[in-house]
């Protein structure tokens, strides 16, 4: 078990990796407040990407446009386009439903559905869109588990139900039910904030893995685990893009003295 | 004496907490006399059991509890008695049955169109509309059953009686749908917004993400609304006392006249039967199965409100 | 496994579309026919409804009977229910919300409120008649069916005062507690006056629902023919016995009767639920 990692990423993540996501002068906000100004970034394939910023910069928000989430408010506007492969996503022809079947999100708050058996939930996802093939449901359940790492911890007890799980174990429970989807880009918007530090690290643990298969694009308020888990971060602050880079880079040289000024704890 | 007095009264006082050692005499006398309000609620539920109980004991003096519940004649008042409770249980489960067949359906998808789809604007308008239907006396329902709902169906239905289970029944599914419908949507409502969205999420759409993860979660509270609906349409008199009829058939043939208990309560309180005799007293050993039926309905009711309100919807 | 694409979508949202058409259907086909119940009721009617009606007595013939002992026991009764369930309902609700709320006792009392929340309003008329009429002796006179009456709508104006007792805030009775205040000149002069607007929606509430209450007046032996008004020692009715009686006639022009009498009911009971709308409101607006 770590909790420490050492900040060896691989030399692979130094080149940048054609891009899965574009985002181009991205504006959102709730009726007449403006959220996020401008935004324009890049989300490298099979990358992690962490959002980093004080509260109330827009963080949430951000990836919350990236999955068409944010329209689901009824006061919210947006502005700009999303490229996911090139494409817009708020193009009139894409369906927000089907796109939300290739970008997942798990959520600050796990939330796995509390009527479902444990093995139900995993599936959850591929029986609301009803595309659910029963005989190979089990291996579907079982590599989602897999996946997120809980699956030698559940495996014997598939038909409890999801709320008889531990805080860390329900958010790796809602792991699973987003990779059983298989997505291309995993949203996650503060996973670990209601986990305990034992918990935190295995999602982290989690993510090191994860990374191979999936773009990954993580909103965090936890410097540390950003400079921990992700290969490129972006900093935030009040609806703008500060800065955005390696991470490494980022964190030893930022280039903004904004920047500079959250990551050596001055406010935030 | 007074100050024995006194110090009766402050002993009380020590065990509510206030932080006062000693109360004046008039205030708490004040509370001796709100709490003498609120007791009579218990006095109340009490002379309600007693009464029954006493008046039922009585009539199972002059009929056998077999008869009672064996029999499935009910001729108190005819030279050839017979006391079998079931023609009147029966005309009772029909109507209600009828009722709660026409208010489910009704009921829960309003519950799901003000809960899911609705607008703020749309709730705050459409909600307290539909509790009109509840405002109308239910005697009116019954002028209505009887003068409208049933010419009109006989025009449909082959063979219908003018007095009849199938109006009633109909008119009192809409007059408690509002009750479904009110309660099922405070219990949709209440469902957290983070289970719907982790649905959405995973790129469901609405109706899946409402059937599926929405109204289970939501179930406790929905069937504590069904129940209490039942409760009422096993209670209702004035709808099934002019509509249906006041003839006892041992039926569930919702064309012909058919008596319900509490139909037959009215029937014999209008009438000249002397009190004190088995035949008075038969009211209220109807009225103790009536009782007990409502009883029941209402305690899994208040089970399943509490499950709702103790955990369950996505907390 | 591929997921399903843009065709299942293009069905998923006509059959969502048609899933909101049925459900708003179901919202506005009872809101119909309470319209045509309406309608009916007054097509039927109002025409008969003219001063000779009003200050009429019942008759065996139809078109000269009227409804004023019955408009005279109706009001006897809910003046009475009112005098009688409101005080005792508010001091009830009062004890529950300002002296018991931690106690065992007030939990036991709001049980057994709930319970009777639930209670067929025919038991409440069996009730009614072993106690009121025969063991304390009243008769069935308006004595004992205001009693009746009045244990029956006790719950609704419990609740309803408790509801109100709730939204006083509870800064303000500590406010008058610091001032030296005792808990009874507290609840007089700072709690009852903020919720009073709220206690009085429920009492007439209450009392709407008294007006139509049929089922245990007849039990508790409200009669339907009376040539005389009733006063509070006599036999009396009330005006939805009246229209019961007419209803279960079977000559056809009593129908016409009691139509015009249930509309004068509804008229009433429209009075009496827009005066507690329009308090509720004015009450809404004055807390924020």
């Amino acid at each position: 078990m770590s909790i420490a990692k050492p900040k060896a990423h691989r030399a692979s993540s130094a080149e940048t990796a054609p891009k899965k996501i574009d985002v181009r002068d991205l504006s959102a906000g709730f009726g007449d407040k403006t959220v996020l100004r401008s935004i324009s970034m890049p989300i490298e394939d099979r990358r992690v990407t962490a959002i980093i910023g004080p509260s109330g910069c827009g963080k949430s928000t951000f990836i919350r446009c990236l999955n068409r989430m944010h329209e689901l408010s009824p006061i919210a506007r947006i502005s700009g386009r999303v490229l996911l492969d090139d494409r817009d996503i708020y193009d009139r022809g894409v369906d927000p439903v089907l796109l939300r079947r290739r970008v997942g999100m798990v959520f600050q708050k796990p939330n796995p559905f509390p009527t479902m058996s444990i093995r139900d939930n995993v599936l959850a996802g591929l029986r609301l869109t009803a595309s659910l093939r029963r005989s190979t449901a089990d291996q579907v359940a079982e590599k989602a588990l897999v996946q997120a790492a809980l699956w030698e911890e559940v495996k014997d007890r598939l038909d409890d139900t999801g709320g008889s799980l531990s805080g860390g174990q329900q958010q790796r429970l809602c792991i699973a039910r987003a990779l059983a989807v298989d997505p291309e880009v995993l949203l996650m918007d503060e996973p670990c904030s209601a986990l305990d530090p034992i918990a935190t690290a295995r999602i982290e643990d989690l993510l090191h893995v994860l990374r191979n298969d999936y773009t990954i694009v993580i909103v965090t308020h936890n410097m540390q685990q950003a400079t921990r888990v992700s290969d490129r971060t972006a900093f935030f602050l009040t609806g703008d893009l500060v800065e955005m880079g390696a991470t490494d880079d980022l964190f030893t040289s930022p280039r903004d003295p904004r920047t500079e000024d959250y990551i050596t704890g001055k406010f935030g | 004496m007074i100050p024995a007095v006194r110090q009766a009264i402050t002993r009380l006082v020590a065990r509510n907490g206030s932080p006062r050692s000693t109360v004046p005499w008039h205030e708490r006398l004040i509370e001796i006399g709100l709490f003498a309000c609120g007791a009579l609620s218990v006095l109340i539920t009490g002379g309600i059991l007693l009464v029954l109980a006493f008046e039922t004991f009585e009539f199972f003096k002059g009929v056998s509890l077999a008869e009672f519940l064996g029999d499935t004649r009910w001729t108190p008042l005819f030279s050839d008695k017979h006391f079998g409770i079931w023609p009147l249980v029966l005309g009772t489960l029909l109507t209600s049955a009828i009722a709660i067949a026409v208010a489910l359906p009704f009921g829960l998808l309003s519950a799901i169109f003000l809960s899911e789809f609705a607008t703020p604007r749309t709730r705050r308008i459409v909600k307290p509309t539909l509790e009109l239907l509840a405002g109308v006396p239910t005697l009116v329902y019954g002028y209505f059953a009887l003068v409208f709902v049933t010419p009109l169906l006989q025009k449909v239905v082959p063979d219908l009686a003018g007095f009849n289970a199938l109006a009633p029944g109909i008119v009192m599914g809409f007059m408690i749908m509002p009750m479904i419908s009110s309660l099922s949507e405070d219990a949709l409502y209440a469902v957290s917004n983070g289970l719907r969205e982790g649905a959405y999420a995973l790129g469901a759409s609405k109706l899946p993400t409402i059937f599926r993860v929405v109204i289970p979660a939501a179930r406790s509270g929905i069937i504590a609304a069904i129940t209490l609906a039942i409760s009422r349409a096993i209670g209702e008199t004035m709808v099934v006392t002019i509509a249906a009829g006041q003839q006892p058939n041992f039926t569930l043939d919702p064309r012909v006249p058919i008596e319900t208990m509490t139909a037959y309560i009215i029937s014999i309180s209008k009438g000249d039967t002397p009190t004190g005799t088995l035949e008075y007293r038969t009211i209220f050993a109807v009225g103790s199965m009536l009782f007990l039926m409502t009883l029941v309905m209402n305690l899994v009711s208040h089970r399943m409100a509490k499950k709702l309100r103790y955990g369950g919807a996505g907390q | 496994m591929r997921a399903p694409g843009p065709v299942d979508r293009r069905r998923g949202k006509i059959g969502e579309r048609l899933f909101v058409a049925l459900s708003i259907a179901c919202v506005i086909i009872p809101l119909a026919m309470l319209g045509i119940l309406l309608g009916k009721v007054v097509v039927d009617g109002a025409e008969r409804i003219d001063w000779s009606f009003i200050k009429g007595f019942p008759s065996r013939r139809a078109a000269v009977a009227g409804i004023w002992p019955a408009l005279v026991g109706s009001v006897y009764l809910i003046c009475l229910t009112a005098l009688l369930a409101v005080p005792i309902g508010v001091g009830a609700a009062i004890y529950l919300e300002e002296y018991g709320r931690r106690s065992r006792v007030a939990g036991f009392i709001e049980v057994n409120i709930a319970n009777l929340a639930g209670v067929p309003s025919v038991i409440y008329g069996l009730l009614g008649l072993e106690v009121f009429v025969r063991l304390f002796g009243f008769g069935a006179t308006v004595l004992a069916g205001a009693c009746t009456l009045a244990i029956l709508v006790l719950p609704i104006v419990i609740m309803a005062s408790r509801e109100a007792l709730r939204t006083v805030p509870d800064s303000l009775r500590e406010g008058a507690y610091a001032l030296g205040a005792t808990r009874w000149q507290t609840i007089r002069r700072v709690v009852l006056p903020f919720a009073l607007p709220g206690i009085l929606t429920g009492a007439i509430l209450a009392v709407a629902r008294a007006l139509g209450e049929t089922a245990p007046l007849i039990v508790v032996g409200a009669v339907v023919f009376i040539t005389f008004s009733p006063d509070l020692h006599s036999q009396y009715t009330a005006l939805p016995i009246q229209i019961f009686n007419w209803v279960s006639m079977p000559q056809k022009a009593f129908l016409v009767n009691a139509a015009a009498a249930i509309v004068v009911l509804m008229v009433v009971l429209l009075l009496l639920n827009s005066v507690a709308i329009v308090l509720r409101n004015r009450y809404q607006k004055r807390n924020y």
